[in-house]
């Protein structure tokens, strides 16, 4: 595979969340504004890009018997520098985040694509593989999230986008927006979005159902 | 001392679900729920594996990583909390193994009905956040097993209940591009609009 295939794929058309049904925990709860789904994408493309390189390098010293001890071992690695650094520099966002940061290493999409690609591929398209999941990963974050800040909260990275009633404005803001179950709304609304756009997406009904004309009258 | 293990339980399983409120192992939910059965076999091992973890990542936490925790050993000043998360998964893994190696000895028929799940729980993050939650709220031993105990409980509740809604949503007429995982996502969205009912559940 080329390596701009490499890169682009995983964006739409095999995005992590939409297509591989991976890593969909963090990308639901981190969303209800776009700051910690910033930090969020950034955590998530450093750890995939750097797990990715480093089991790409070790591939071929690794034991298959005990691969998966070494990859979580250097996944939970990975994510302790990314969790030390934003509690160092970030302390307000690393709060927000909470224990969000710390379950990257549970994250589906890293571990499935350390095995899954990192193991059998070189390291420059191991590190392109892993950027471009990653970016696929906030392609799906950061639209949610706006979303629901704007609509939640009516602000947008804290600066107010729609004039909030309470300060003689026009816009009462929907807190059902800032509640889980509108994460799962928007989610899959956009799925369902994407997948008109590209039906070739479509999972086929389990069972097809006869049509009003097919039955006999009763 | 009973009301408030009761209370933890309680706001464990209903008031913040770790499916249904923080969004928690999501992709097992969707993965496993195709069928009653399998979700009910799921539900249990999370249920077992949570009621053993955060207790032991408890006592670890508490005795080995927490700031000046290893007072006995001479090393008060010491800070190894950052350690946590890969002691705990560590734990888990190592918990979920032999809870999988006994369940073949002494209970096969449970073993065979878990198959594959069971060792996959080590990458459900569920688990890891469970434990990772309990260390932030400074919950003691006793407390811990009731939490562990609750959110195991509202996890299997809410996939069991999904895997129920799933079955007869095979049979209704959805529109194409929501098939399968948008329509999963919607009905989701719904039962954890009803979970947000159980708000301020106390007893």
């Amino acid at each position: 595979m080329s390596f701009r295939r490499t890169f682009l794929d995983p964006l739409i058309s095999a995005n992590p969340i939409t297509v591989q049904i991976l890593g969909l925990c963090s990308a639901l709860a981190v969303t209800s504004s776009l700051l910690p789904a910033l930090i969020m994408s950034a955590a998530v493309i450093s750890v995939l890009a750097f797990s990715n390189v480093a089991v790409s390098l070790l591939r071929d010293v690794i034991p298959r018997s005990v691969r998966l001890i070494l990859q979580m071992t250097l996944i939970a690695s990975a994510v302790i520098v990314v969790d030390e650094i934003l509690k160092a520099f970030a302390p307000d966002v690393s709060r927000v985040l909470s224990v969000f940061v710390g379950l990257i290493i549970t994250n589906c999409i890293v571990l499935s694509r350390v095995e899954a690609f990192a193991m059998q591929n070189d390291v420059r398209s191991s590190l392109l593989d892993g950027i471009g999941n990653g970016i696929g990963y906030s392609l799906i974050l950061i639209p949610v999230a706006t979303i629901r800040e704007i609509f939640g909260s009516g602000t947008l990275l804290g600066y107010p986008v729609l004039p909030l009633a309470s300060e003689d404005g026009w816009y009462t803001p929907n807190e059902l927006f800032l509640l889980a179950p509108s994460a799962f709304f928007i989610i899959g609304l956009l799925i369902w979005w994407i997948r008109t756009l590209r039906s070739e997406q479509a999972e086929r009904p389990e069972y097809e159902l006869h049509s009003k004309e097919d039955q006999e009258p009763a | 001392m009973t009301a408030e293990i009761v209370n933890i339980i309680l706001r464990a399983m209903f008031v913040e679900n770790l499916a249904l409120a923080f969004l928690l192992g999501m992709c097992t939910y969707i993965a496993v729920s195709k069928r009653v059965e399998t979700a009910i076999g799921l539900g249990i091992a999370v249920i077992v594996v949570q009621t053993i973890t955060v207790p032991v990542n408890n006592l670890i936490y508490r005795y080995l990583l927490s700031p000046g925790a290893l007072e006995w050993a001479g090393l008060g000043t010491m800070d190894l909390s950052y350690l946590r998360l890969i002691a705990f998964i560590g734990v888990i893994a190592a918990m979920i193994q032999i809870l999988e190696l006994s369940l073949a000895r002494f209970f096969p028929v449970l073993h065979n009905a878990l198959g594959i799940y069971l060792p996959l729980l080590t990458v459900n993050c569920a688990i890891l956040g469970a434990s990772l939650f309990m260390t932030q709220r400074d919950y003691v031993f006793v407390e811990s097993v009731a939490y562990g105990f609750g959110v195991g409980a509202g996890w299997a509740l809410a996939i069991i209940v999904f895997a129920a809604i799933r079955e007869r949503l095979r049979y209704s007429d959805v529109p194409e591009g929501l098939q399968g995982l948008g329509m999963a996502f919607i009905v989701t969205g719904l039962l954890a609009l009803g979970f947000v009912g159980f708000t301020g559940l106390e007893i």
